[in-house]
């Protein structure tokens, strides 16, 4: 049951400022995504918060505690990440990965218990993983890395968890049952979930809240409805008039037509509007 | 142990896999234990004077307290077993060890199969320091040993620190920039190595046969040094073995998952820096072992280096001695530089492992 709390974050790599200001809050059992183009700097903030790179200005808190003062041992009993691009080394087996997520349970001198092998084997049930367990990294596909890698992170048992394009790699029915599996994980242990999400259909049905990221600051923030609207979508992509009502539940759903980028020739545009 | 301990699992049923490598690798590491004996046993019994076993157990006995054994042998074979030949198997069983487990670390830690414990400078500041040590007007005795190994010693370190404070940018220390500026400076220093040797006149044959490794000159004094930096150095890696493991990640996972990266890195370069320095310093530059030990042993028992250092703590002590015995038997009384040895019975087995075992992937 855990708060996270970001103040006026900024992030910077060299002289360039990627994050400027971003300041928000994930409540327990809250799923929010990160959105926003291609370099708005949504993997970075994900990067601040696990302390992975240092801030210029502003602050994280986690439960209420400094998260650059945390040791980190201790943060990542609290956080779990699963990144964008999992480069797992290539001879383990995935059970020796998923494994490796109760590394923050142990000492130095400790082995692994049977209750840390009970728990590996149930996150892997969860994540639909345990056929694979016997088999070599190289050997899966970049969707059964990405499960095994969200079975690594459910092992580590966090109080909250951050994902950066955790359906990248995914077709749709995968993509579809991450998803449900984090909903319903954040729902059943309250945990605090930030998703980075580049599909905005996505992001609008599974969260809770959106936060709309352009250029190193909030654009805008708030219930799906609220935030994927076409003046955001507008500004923030230069797509035009693409935002319509989800059929079955009315969330907001994002449909591109072919023509609608400056790299369009008029041409294209009027024929296919007219078909 | 592992293997039991997944039976009663707390959701109250079995984990139905069997991970048959776990077993397969404590096995590994008792069977390893035995041989390692065996052929303690078995090179002690070879050289210029055939020892039979019995009185080499008879020997070991009647120096233990409240043994009373009637020698059936004459004195000189007792100081053959006790000042020529175990001095030198123990010596060539701590440097296999050390060689074997500071390559399988530097592998890990720069998640790169190329990498030996050279890679970082360690070889060529230890031979330039043994170098100058070997063209210096003067010798210097102390602590029962010459001023060459502690010059290849203090060499062996120092090119490393200046290797390391090249590489650090900032707080964190990039391992590719840490790999380049190693091999940079190796070439500097090995450049000066060359041409000291070359206008080294008569003393030329001696630093060679230092270059290419030798137990020759292995006495306890050498054991009684090399050993407290080995043993230290080994255990502090195998403390560090799961976070060696973690490590396999990339950074930032690793460090997602609870490591504090830099402080293991600077750890495991540290503790693999110095039992390479000390197991360099007395024997010379022996090659092969540190980059072809930790990948027989991932071939045959897989990657995790839970199990690859103490496997290779073994297999790399049991290769070296063998070496060494073939080194001092094959063309005796004349004795074979071992690094020679090393290469040449180590890299037909290494193949036909290799090839045998088709695996494709093992790092």
């Amino acid at each position: 049951m855990i708060k996270l709390e970001l103040q006026s974050v900024g992030v910077a790599y060299g002289h360039n400022l990627v994050v400027k200001d971003i300041t928000f809050q994930v409540m327990p059992g809250e799923i929010v995504g990160l959105i926003g183009p291609n370099g708005s700097g949504k993997s970075t903030i994900i990067k601040a918060i696990s302390r992975v790179i240092s801030l210029r200005s502003g602050k994280i808190f986690l439960d209420g505690k400094d998260v650059f003062k945390i040791p980190r041992g201790d943060l990542a009993r609290l956080l779990g990440v699963v990144p964008q691009m999992s480069i797992l080394p290539s001879a383990f087996t995935a059970f020796e990965i998923v494994l490796m997520g109760r590394n923050p349970h142990l000492g130095l001198l400790q082995y692994e218990s049977a209750k840390d092998m009970a728990i590996t084997w149930q996150a892997m049930e969860r994540t639909a993983t345990q056929p694979l367990a016997e088999r070599i990294v190289c050997e899966l596909s970049g969707g059964e890395i990405q499960r095994v890698v969200i079975a690594r992170v459910l092992a580590q048992e966090p109080k909250s968890i951050l994902l950066d394009e955790p359906t990248a790699n995914l077709d749709i029915r995968h993509q579809v049952e991450i998803l449900d599996l984090i909903k319903s994980l954040c729902q059943e242990n309250n945990l605090t979930v930030v998703i980075a999400l580049h599909d905005l259909n996505l992001a609008a049905q599974y969260c809770d809240r959106l936060i709309l990221i352009n250029d190193g600051r909030v654009h805008a923030q708030g219930a799906p409805g609220e935030v994927i609207n076409s003046r955001n979508i507008r500004e923030v992509y230069g797509a035009d008039g693409c935002v319509y009502p989800h059929p079955v539940n009315g969330l907001p759903a994002v449909l591109l037509k072919a023509g609608n980028s400056r790299h369009a020739k008029p041409r294209d545009t009027i024929e296919r509007g007219v078909v | 142990m592992a293997l039991e301990q997944l039976k009663p699992s707390f959701t109250g049923q079995a984990i139905p896999i069997h991970l048959p490598h776990w077993r397969s690798r404590i096995y590994g590491i008792l069977g390893l234990l035995i041989l390692l004996t065996v052929v303690v046993g078995f090179a002690t019994t070879f050289g210029s004077v055939q020892i039979p076993f019995s009185a080499i157990f008879g020997t070991l006995l009647s120096k233990l307290p409240l043994v009373d054994i009637t020698p059936t042998w004459p004195s000189t074979t007792e100081t053959i077993i006790l000042d020529i030949r175990l001095p030198r198997i123990i010596l060539a069983g701590l440097v296999g060890a050390a060689l074997a487990v500071a390559g399988a670390t530097y592998q890990g830690l720069f998640r790169n199969p190329l990498a030996d414990p050279y890679l970082i400078g360690v070889a060529q500041g230890a031979s330039l320091g043994a170098v100058i040590g070997f063209l210096l007007p003067f010798n210097w005795q102390g602590m029962g040993f010459g001023l060459i190994p502690l010059l290849a010693f203090a060499g062996a370190l120092f090119s490393v620190a200046i290797v390391y404070n090249l590489a650090r940018v900032g707080k964190t220390l990039p391992v590719t920039t840490l790999i380049l500026a190693g091999v940079a400076l190796g070439a500097l220093l090995g450049s000066v190595v060359s041409y000291l040797i070359i206008n080294s006149g008569e003393k030329m044959h001696g630093i060679l046969f230092w270059l290419m490794g030798s137990f020759s000159l292995s006495e306890w004094t050498e054991v009684k040094v090399v050993l407290p930096y080995i043993v230290v150095g080994v255990v502090i890696i195998l403390l560090y073995s799961r976070s060696l493991n973690i490590m396999q990640l990339h950074e930032e996972q690793a460090q997602q998952l609870g490591i504090n990266v830099e402080k293991v890195k600077l750890i495991l370069l540290v503790a693999a820096t110095l039992i390479t320095a000390a197991a360099v310093s007395f024997v010379g530059t022996i090659g092969f072992v540190g980059i072809i030990i930790p990948h027989a042993v991932r071939l045959v028992w897989g990657p995790d280096y839970r199990f690859l250092l103490p496997l290779s703590v073994l297999t790399g002590a049991v290769f070296l001695i063998l070496a060494d015995l073939v080194a001092r038997t094959a063309l005796a009384p004349t004795e074979i530089p071992i690094g020679v040895i090393t290469a040449i019975c180590g890299a037909p087995f290494f193949l036909y492992l290799l090839r045998r075992k088709k695996r494709i992937v093992f790092f």
